[in-house]
């Protein structure tokens, strides 16, 4: 076990707490770095998928696990990054401009959105969300000189500086620098006054309030955020999806999307990398398994919203702190071996406010 | 002029008068004691200072300021911060946490500096820090320092609670019933606390207090108040000795 002498305050605020810290994470680091190099090109397909995800997902962790409003709309966001995206391409914009546009527009309208929405609490806002992206959806559907309707809209490779980004290996590298991009903003805002302020919003809306916290402007701000990455996440996804259609942003991607911060552990940003990895890997596991188990039940229709669905359930009722909970007591089983105790996290099985239904 | 005032207070819910034309003064540097039987209103007449209720009559004074149809949030800035009868901290953030939350009002940081982390940042964090450490040591708190709240003992919560309001650098401090559900070593500490409060940091506190040896150790001047209206104000003796006083809590002698 690990004791950290601390000697300054500088100590609390640093991103790498200690040696363990960089240690371990340049080696995660390199093998991201060093994988096209090794893996087939499906394998380095899907983990562009999954850093997709986990933009996302560290999108959707703001509202939902730092702040306390659970939304069942992301896709939506998802949906106009794409959309906007695809749209400043097509009118030649430069990729780079495209993507902040995308990351830009969608988190002003998660600004906006979110100035109804402040007032409502637990489920009704997360109904106001599911009501937000079906809107977004109709829109995209109806709009067809922008979007092209129903008939879909194709997306080009994304080009740098003259670089056409063709290859997945590139695609892979650039879906990397936005991950990190991304995750660096998301440390640096939970450790700064703005993300304490989400934090004090979740959990505890009448004492944040008389701490001086204006919960409309910070309740605004979590969803602008999230936005924003989303956003950004969805200009990846367009290029990933290669042609656009609204069906591909339905419901069901906002319940993935909610599924990765749950499973993965809510209010953590260990929580949302875990959980994009779990969901890029699911539908795979699913594919495979689907060869073992008998014709009946393999193909049974709606088997993978189904699955989705049982997962959500069975981590909420018994591991309400994820992924990341249950690596945290295998970490702690093996620093404490052979003194661990079942009961150290008893206590522990409490739900954060996002999960009670108000 | 007088330091914090509240006129003619009054609040209806649906009919039921919970606070009935309540007025009082409280001096600069004073500790001021509410007290009365349970539902005589004296938390209602603090969710009315700190502006989570709206008053139906009445208008509230701090400093020469009519704060009376000030936002929530507006009203710890004034230099008002409040605790909470039933602990409302956040639990799943550690006791530092808490105690940077308090110091909320005076973050100037913008949220893009903040995705950045800026050095103006870093180093407003670092001097907010340092004011937390200070109300650390003043209430003892350094073993508790990384801890979860969820995780902590009763009696520790209300002390984190004191120290998150202390962490706003108030002028006034509003205690609901800050000794309720504590020991009674741990009660004679915070009376400590609290007269340090006032004397070492110059602060002025109104208190809302059910345990008559603390209110009488601590307390400048007390009002006693049932059924939301006044019944006697004065020294902590002159209310207890008062008979209205002794009526509401004891009830009549029978008679017969």
């Amino acid at each position: 076990m690990r004791i950290i002498f601390k000697t300054t305050y500088v100590q609390d605020i640093k991103l790498m707490k200690h040696r363990g810290y960089v240690f371990w994470y340049s080696i995660l680091m390199a093998a991201v770095l060093i994988a096209p190099a090794v893996l087939d090109e499906f394998y380095i397909g899907e983990m562009a998928f999954i850093f997709i995800y986990a933009i996302a997902g560290l999108g959707l962790m703001i509202p939902v696990g730092f702040t306390g409003l659970a939304s069942l709309g992301h896709a939506a966001f998802l949906a106009i990054g794409a959309y906007v995206n695809a749209y400043f391409l097509q009118e030649g914009y430069p990729f780079l401009v495209s993507l902040l546009l995308a990351g830009i527009i969608s988190a002003m309208i998660g600004g906006l959105i979110a100035v109804p929405l402040k007032r409502m609490t637990g489920i009704y806002f997360a109904i106001a969300t599911l009501a937000f992206a079906i809107i977004v959806e109709e829109i995209i559907v109806h709009w067809k000189s922008v979007t092209g309707g129903l008939g879909g809209m194709s997306v080009d490779y994304p080009v740098i500086f003259g670089f056409e980004l063709g290859e997945i290996w590139q695609f892979y590298f650039l879906c990397l620098a936005v991950l990190l991009i991304v995750l660096y903003g998301t440390l640096n805002l939970i450790r700064s006054p703005t993300g304490r302020a989400f934090i004090a919003i979740r959990d505890s809306e009448i004492s944040a309030e008389s701490m001086g916290i204006n919960l409309s402007i910070y309740k605004i701000k979590s969803f602008a955020i999230s936005g924003l990455f989303t956003g950004l996440a969805g200009a990846l996804f367009a290029h990933r999806l290669a042609f656009l259609v609204p069906d591909a942003f339905n419901f069901l991607l906002s319940i993935q999307l909610l599924m990765m911060v749950v499973v993965g552990g809510l209010g953590t940003i260990h929580g949302a990398i875990f959980g994009a990895i779990f969901v890029g890997l699911l539908p795979q596991v699913i594919a495979i398994a689907k060869d073992f188990l008998p014709h009946a039940i393999g193909e049974f229709p709606g088997l993978e919203p189904g699955l989705f669905g049982l997962i959500l359930v069975l981590f909420i009722i018994f591991e309400p702190m994820g992924l990341y909970g249950r690596w945290l007591k295998f970490k702690l089983f093996l620093e404490m071996f052979p003194l661990y105790r079942k009961a150290t996290f008893k206590r522990q099985k409490t739900y954060l406010k996002t999960e009670r239904v108000q | 002029m007088t330091y914090f005032k509240a006129e003619n207070v009054s609040i209806e819910f649906g009919g039921i008068k919970a606070v009935n034309h309540v007025s009082f003064d409280v001096e600069k540097g004073s500790i001021y004691t509410i007290v009365g039987p349970n539902g005589a209103g004296k938390t209602t007449i603090f969710n009315i200072v700190s502006r989570i209720y709206n008053l139906t009559e009445g208008k509230i004074t701090f400093e020469d300021r009519d704060i009376t149809h000030l936002p929530t949030h507006q009203v710890v800035k004034l230099g008002i911060a409040r605790t909470f009868q039933n602990i409302e901290l956040f639990e799943h953030a550690t006791v530092l946490h808490n105690l940077l939350i308090g110091r909320h009002i005076h973050c100037k940081s913008s949220m893009f500096s903040d995705l950045f982390f800026l050095p103006s940042v870093r180093k407003a964090e670092l001097e907010h820090r340092r004011r937390v450490e200070d109300v650390i040591d003043f209430l003892d708190l350094q073993h508790y320092r990384d801890q979860l709240i969820q995780n902590l003992p009763y009696g520790v919560r209300k002390i984190v609670e004191l120290g998150r309001a202390l962490c706003t650098d108030p002028k006034l401090l509003l205690l609901d019933e800050p000794a309720s559900g504590l020991n009674v070593d741990e009660t004679e500490d915070m009376a400590f606390w609290i007269d340090d409060i006032k004397k070492l940091l110059g602060i002025t506190v109104i208190m809302v207090e059910h345990n008559m040896s603390l209110v009488s150790q601590v307390s400048d001047r007390v009002l006693a108040i049932n059924y939301g209206e006044k019944l006697a104000e004065g020294t902590p003796t002159e209310v207890q000795e008062n008979p209205e006083v002794i009526k509401a809590y004891l009830g009549e002698e029978d008679v017969h």
